[in-house]
Parts: structure tokens; C-alpha cells; sequence
């Protein structure tokens, strides 16, 4: 797309090689059978998801369902304990260390709270993927930066260091810098938590344009239920560890299943229960616990 | 008694295990060693932080050091009219044993507490999760520039802890009390050999190799909440002084 992607593509071999063979596939990423648990609690028992080329997959569900674990499968920061992630052709699982670096670097990612690298000012943050990967010249660095952080808005905040920035500044400069190498994929995690309105809406807009401008595919985690629905081509809804309910997000409106009814309205209590799991409430009142000997036991 | 036992050996497997990914960490930044130094720039940057800005407190703590040597020493010595060998008696002390020493907690207080923190809290905030998104390893990035960072500036400091703490000897010893000058830096001069010196720097980069390293390790490996980063940096302090300590008496009965 620009010098940094042709740069870059130099030092992706494994990439390329197995994306020839996925080109014919239209789905970029598919995830079959995935078990994964935490402790002792399953967050996946048996989860099956597609998410289709060029398109905004939206991943939904009520917290604690293991979206953004998904995520981190997704990318293997973390290991599934069963099931097959295969991502552009790769099964995630058969990959190097190295094969898992150049798949990243196709990658692009919004953390929750944009995880900025608070020793860098706001230019050096966009681009430290450039200066990492890449031998581009300063003068060349400079106008792909000014050219990312200009799409996002917030070219006149270049010299700004990240604690300064609002919340939605921060994860608008999270965006430029996970587009300054013109990822192939681009993942949203929880991209609209705690911002304004006036925020929601630009980062609503900016994830509709770059996946449009720059044709990629994005995967956007969230429960913000109304506002995934005005950008989300196809979703998913997980609960119970794995998928309740899938489509488009007016096919999940109509949905009459009770929990995606629960989430898509937002009550508080049905099939996901508005209480944790605990023992009768009016036992544990009356007894004396010992609490820190019962967490040693369940240890 | 069975639970104390039980206990026991759960300890000793548990800090087994601890000490070995301790020193595979070890192994994996000796091994990412060469490649770092071809980015001068980001380990000048950590010599600057770990070394330039402990430099007050190395000073500070070094004159002081040197100045209730000199007079306990001249306390001690003049009651058996020797004071003319306190320069000798006091750089010995300080080359050898307390500037390294003294250098390393001090080190371990200021620079090690500032790297687990820095790296806990990069942990905390995703920062570190981010790099490896976008292919970059942390430990080659951030862990790496740190921790060589803190290795070159321990000797520089201990060095630095040692000259100021004898110019303290001095002030006390010459200055204040009277020793003729002559004879104190020539007693000193006689006295202090090559070994010394080498002794106190040696002891000066392996404290200077172990606190790095801890503090690293304590930082890398934090649980990502503020009471894990807290813990890490209580850590840092506790286990890096203890193992100056003990480091420091190893050191010694092996260069006697």
C-alpha cells in the first residue's frame, strides 16, 4: 500500500507463504472445536467462528464470556487446551516463534486502553512499529506517521505525550499506530468503553472507513450492542462458552432465543443470571465463615 | 510436624524452580546480548537512568560513609598511636568491602525499584502485550537496553562511591582532625594494591550483574495489578540486598 507495507513484506516469508493457498478462501480467519479454561472454569467448550474477508466481524457478548480471551488466542499471546485457529491459512498452532512475529505484523490491535508506551510522545508511538521493522528514512517515517495520525484527527497532537491525552485521543493515536503498517487485519478490543459521544462516534467512523479505505478485515469486541450494530457486517454472540447466536446484527434483533433476547435488550436477570453462582444466601448469613481457610481448601 | 514437613518441601521445590527460570532468563539476555549493543543508543539511555540519576544519592551517601570512617577510625587508631595508617585502614575498607557493597543496596534502593516498577507497570497497561502485537519482543526491547543498562553503571558507581567516601576519610582525618597529609596518602598509596582495586570492581559488576537481574526479572514477571507491582518492587529490594550480602561474602572468601 506505501513504502512501509513493501518494506515490510520483505521480512514476512512465512506470511506469504501460507496466505498463496487462503487467497481462495473467504474466510481469513476460522476457529473449529476451541476449548480453552481458566483454573477450573471452561471460558470454551467447543467454540466454532468464520470471520470473512474485507468484512467488521463483530464478537458480542456479556462480560466474562471470554471476548477478549478470544482475542488473545486469536494472536497466541495465549494457547488454546484443544480446537484449531487458523488465520489467513495458518493454523496458529503449527506456527514458529518467527511465523507468529510475521503473522503479527499483518496484525493491528486497539487494546482496551490503547496501551500507549508512556515513554514516547505521541509521534514516536506511531512510529515505533516503523522504526522496529522496518530501515525507512527519517524524512519517509515522518510523513507515513503525519499521513496516519492526519486520518485519525489528531495530527496537531504529535508532540503530545500519552498523559495528556484524553481517552479517546489515546486510543485514536492506538489506532494510527495499528494501522502505520497496513495490517491485513485489524482487532478492536472494547473500542468504545468509557468514551463520550462525541468520541464513540469518531472511533464508530474510523473503524467503518479504514476497513473500507484500506480493505481489510476487523474484529471489533464489545457488548455496546446499538453502536456494533450500526458498523458490524456479521456477529457473533458468545455465552456459556460458545456461539448462541450469529448474523447480522438486525438477524440477532429478531432473534427469539431468551438469551440473545437478555443480552440484545439488556435485562438483568434470565439465562445469564444476575447473580454468581453462591451458596443459599440466608445459610451464609448465619454462618461463622472462615474465609481465608475455605480459599486455602478450594486451592 | 507432617504440615511443617509438607510445607518445607513445597518451599524449597518452589524457590528450585524459581531460581532456574531466574537463570534461563539469565541465559536468554546473555543471549540477546550482541544484538542489543548494535542498539547503543537504547542502553546509553538505561546507563543514564540507572547510573546518571543515582549519582546524588551514591555521592551524597559515599561522603558520609567515608566521613564516620574516618572518624571512627582515627577513634579507634590514635588510642594505639597509629593514626598515620587511617587512609591505608580506610581505603582498604572501602575498595574492598563497603564501596561495593554499600553501592549495591544503594543501587538496588534507587535504580532496581525504578526497573521493576517501570517494567511492572508496562506489564499492568497492556504496554508490553502491545509490542508483542506488533511483533516486537519485549524482553529484547525493553528488558534487554535495562538490564545492560544497570550492568555498566554498578562498577561506575562503586567506583564513584569509593573516590568520594576516601575524600570524606580525608575531611575528617586531614581537615578536621590533623593526620599530616603526606603520611595519610602515602600510607594509602603503599597499602592499596592492583588486587584491591580489581577486587572492589569485580565485586562492584557481579553485585552490579545480580541486582540488574532481579529487578528485571521481579519487573518482567509481575502479576499486572498494583498490589503485584507493589510486591515486585518489595521484592526487588529485599531479594537483591540479601544477595549482595551473600554474593559479597562468597566474593570474599573466594579473593582472600
Amino acid at each position: 500500500m506505501n513504502a512501509a507495507s513493501s518494506s515490510v513484506g520483505a521480512g514476512q516469508p512465512d506470511a506469504g507463504s501460507g496466505g498463496e493457498s487462503a487467497q481462495k478462501s473467504e474466510n481469513l480467519v476460522e476457529i473449529r472445536d476451541l476449548y480453552y479454561t481458566v483454573g477450573r472454569r471452561p471460558v470454551f467448550s467447543g467454540l466454532n467462528i468464520d470471520m470473512r474477508r474485507g468484512r467488521i466481524t463483530a464478537i458480542m457478548g456479556p462480560s466474562g464470556t471470554g471476548k477478549t480471551t478470544l482475542l488473545r488466542l486469536m494472536t497466541r499471546q495465549i494457547e488454546p487446551d484443544r480446537g484449531t485457529i487458523v488465520v489467513d491459512g495458518q493454523d496458529l498452532a503449527q506456527l514458529s516463534r518467527a511465523g507468529i512475529y510475521a503473522l503479527r505484523r499483518r496484525m493491528g490491535m486497539l487494546f482496551q486502553n490503547g496501551a500507549l508506551l508512556t515513554d514516547l510522545d505521541v509521534f514516536e508511538n506511531v512510529a515505533f512499529p516503523l522504526r522496529e521493522h522496518t530501515d525507512l528514512p527519517e524524512r519517509l517515517i515522518r510523513h507515513i506517521v503525519l499521513t496516519k495520525l492526519h486520518a485519525v484527527g489528531l495530527r496537531g497532537a504529535a508532540e503530545m505525550i500519552p498523559s495528556e491525552l484524553s481517552g479517546g485521543m489515546a486510543r485514536r493515536v492506538a489506532l494510527a499506530r495499528a494501522i502505520v503498517m497496513d495490517p491485513d487485519i485489524l482487532i478492536y478490543d472494547e473500542p468504545f468503553a468509557g468514551l463520550d459521544p462525541i468520541s464513540l462516534g469518531v472511533i464508530l467512523r474510523l473503524i467503518r472507513q479504514m476497513n473500507d479505505a484500506l480493505g481489510i478485515t476487523s474484529i471489533v469486541v464489545s457488548h455496546d450492542v446499538q453502536e456494533l450494530a450500526t458498523i458490524a457486517d456479521e456477529s457473533y454472540l458468545l455465552a456459556e462458552g460458545h456461539v448462541v447466536a450469529s448474523g447480522s446484527p438486525a438477524e440477532l434483533h429478531a432473534n427469539k432465543s431468551d438469551i440473545v433476547r437478555q443480552f440484545m435488550n439488556g435485562m438483568a436477570d434470565g439465562p445469564v443470571p444476575f447473580h454468581f453462582p453462591a451458596p443459599d444466601y440466608s445459610v451464609q448469613l448465619l454462618t461463622r465463615g472462615d474465609r481465608r481457610r475455605r480459599r486455602r481448601d478450594s486451592q | 510436624m507432617i504440615s511443617v514437613a509438607r510445607d518445607l518441601w513445597f518451599s524449597a521445590r518452589q524457590s528450585t524452580a524459581t531460581f532456574g527460570r531466574v537463570f534461563l532468563f539469565l541465559g536468554q539476555l546473555v543471549a540477546y546480548t550482541p544484538a542489543a549493543l548494535w542498539r547503543l543508543r537504547l542502553v546509553v539511555h538505561q546507563i543514564y537512568n540507572a547510573g546518571a540519576l543515582s549519582l546524588v544519592i551514591i555521592m551524597t551517601c559515599g561522603l558520609f560513609v567515608g566521613m564516620v570512617l574516618g572518624l571512627l577510625g582515627y577513634d579507634l587508631l590514635s588510642r594505639v598511636a597509629s593514626e598515620e595508617i587511617l587512609g591505608a585502614g580506610a581505603a582498604l575498607a572501602l575498595t574492598k568491602q563497603l564501596g561495593p557493597v554499600m553501592t549495591a543496596l544503594l543501587f538496588a534502593g534507587r535504580a532496581g525499584t525504578a526497573l521493576a516498577s517501570e517494567i511492572g507497570l508496562m506489564r499492568a497497561t497492556d504496554q508490553l502485550s502491545a509490542m508483542q502485537m506488533m511483533a516486537v519482543d519485549p524482553v529484547r526491547r525493553v528488558v534487554m537496553p535495562r538490564f545492560l543498562g544497570g550492568v555498566v553503571a554498578m562498577p561506575c558507581l562503586t567506583a564513584i562511591f569509593i573516590a568520594v567516601g576516601i575524600f570524606g576519610v580525608q575531611l575528617v582525618g586531614v581537615e578536621q582532625v590533623g593526620i599530616d597529609a603526606g603520611s595519610f596518602w602515602a600510607q594509602m598509596r603503599s597499602a592499596v594494591e592492583l588486587d584491591d582495586i580489581s577486587e572492589g570492581m569485580v565485586k562492584g559488576s557481579v553485585f552490579g550483574v545480580a541486582c540488574s537481574l532481579i529487578a528485571v526479572y521481579e519487573g518482567y514477571n509481575s502479576v499486572p495489578t498494583a498490589e503485584g507491582v507493589g510486591r515486585a518492587t518489595t521484592r526487588t529490594v529485599v531479594i537483591s540486598s540479601v544477595a549482595t550480602l551473600l554474593l559479597n561474602f562468597i566474593l570474599t572468601a573466594y579473593m582472600l
